[in-house]
């Protein structure tokens, strides 16, 4: 009776803590490898054939296809410089320069990965679009309300998250410093 | 109470092996990969555009919408396939993924060099089994060897601004992969 009892209790406790393990770490995406820069986060190791089990795991529960490294590397941003997650009710000012790379793209999702609707259809830019200042650097308002410049619209939503992609670039996973890498910086604006 | 502790230890042992195994199994198991995303509106061996991105409908989740996007879904089973595309105007790329979406291959428009981005796709087998002549008389000829049967192959071209629609899709809509 003891070992029936004890037997149970202890697959229990098991399937718990297993299933329980593999739903935090594929939820609150914790793969292995990550490189950051400031308030973004690149897995670079995950656009090779060395991607390890959790990132693979991600990818095939979310669909997703991660950006090959012969293609480009991809930094997700779910929080500004302080630390704070990105509120889309918020004006948030994403300014500096980029690793050099040919191309670049940043844009705007919600937590699911899905583009955001808003009034005037702009979910992004790309590095040919983008108004820049003299010395080459650039400043986006991301925010609800339209602003003078490169204004991207969050669409009010509560959070989301900025992912910026850089195209034939020779950023790889030696990159770990912002010397190597300089990324834009994240700072929080005025909330409505 | 040792007895206790005992089923406890072997019950938190028991739970990172289930753990474990959840995760290597997992992308196995998996019915709504991209891959299988891609099975519902592609055929095999052919070139499909991929719809553009829109809040309301995207065939996978964190789709650049600066894209032009078409898919081939490729079985190597029967032959090697050929596959080429020409370049569009700003930035074209071609990635490669396995049936587990993995990517093991990219090449870009810079790389190829040329005005049209040509390759052979096979796998380990039919690569061994090609004539050793063949091998060495072609010697511009890209092959590029996928670890699985089947597979994705994207193309992407980079739309850089909204006027570029047009060129971009023309190039992509160009793009074949046929078995040989």
């Amino acid at each position: 009776m003891r070992l029936l009892f004890g037997t149970v209790f202890a697959l229990a406790i098991a399937a718990a803590i297993g299933l329980g393990a593999t739903w935090i770490a594929l939820t609150r995406g914790t793969a292995y490898g990550g490189v950051t820069i400031g308030a973004w986060t690149a897995w670079p190791k995950s656009g090779t054939p060395g991607i390890d089990p959790y990132a693979r795991a991600m990818v095939a529960r979310t669909g997703d296809l991660p950006v090959g490294s012969g293609d480009g590397v991809a930094f997700y941003a779910r929080a500004d410089d302080a630390g704070l997650p990105l509120d889309g009710r918020c004006d948030v000012l994403v300014s500096g320069i980029t690793p050099q790379a040919r191309f670049w793209t940043m844009t705007l999702y919600n937590l699911e990965g899905r583009l955001v609707a808003n009034s005037v259809q702009r979910q992004g830019f790309t590095s040919q679009e983008i108004i820049r200042k003299a010395d080459g650097s650039f400043d986006v308002t991301v925010g609800p309300r339209a602003r003078p410049g490169n204004w991207l619209p969050t669409g009010g939503v509560e959070k989301y998250l900025l992912v910026l992609r850089l195209y034939d670039t020779p950023i790889g996973m030696a990159a770990r410093t912002g010397r190597e890498a300089p990324m834009p910086s994240i700072s929080k604006r005025a909330c409505l | 109470m040792i007895r206790m502790t005992l089923w406890l230890l072997g019950a938190l042992l028991l739970g990172g092996i289930v753990h474990l195994a959840t995760v290597l199994i997992l992308p196995r198991m998996a019915t709504q990969d991209a891959y299988a995303r891609v099975s519902a509106i592609a055929p095999v061996n052919s070139v499909i555009a991929v719809p553009p991105p829109t809040p309301e409908n995207a065939l996978m989740p964190f789709m650049d919408p600066a894209f032009a996007v078409s898919v081939c879904r490729y079985d190597l089973s029967r032959a090697p396939l050929k596959f080429s595309v020409p370049i569009s105007q700003a930035y074209t790329s071609v990635s490669f993924y396995t049936r587990s979406d993995v990517p093991y291959y990219a090449i870009n428009d810079r790389a190829a060099g040329r005005r049209v981005i040509e390759l052979d796709l096979m796998t380990a087998a039919q690569r061994a089994e090609l004539p050793e002549d063949q091998d060495i008389t072609a010697a511009d000829r890209l092959i590029v060897t996928s670890p699985t049967t089947t597979g994705l192959i994207m193309i992407r071209a980079l739309v850089p601004e909204l006027g570029a629609v047009p060129a971009a899709r023309n190039a992509l809509a160009a793009a074949r992969c046929r078995p040989q």
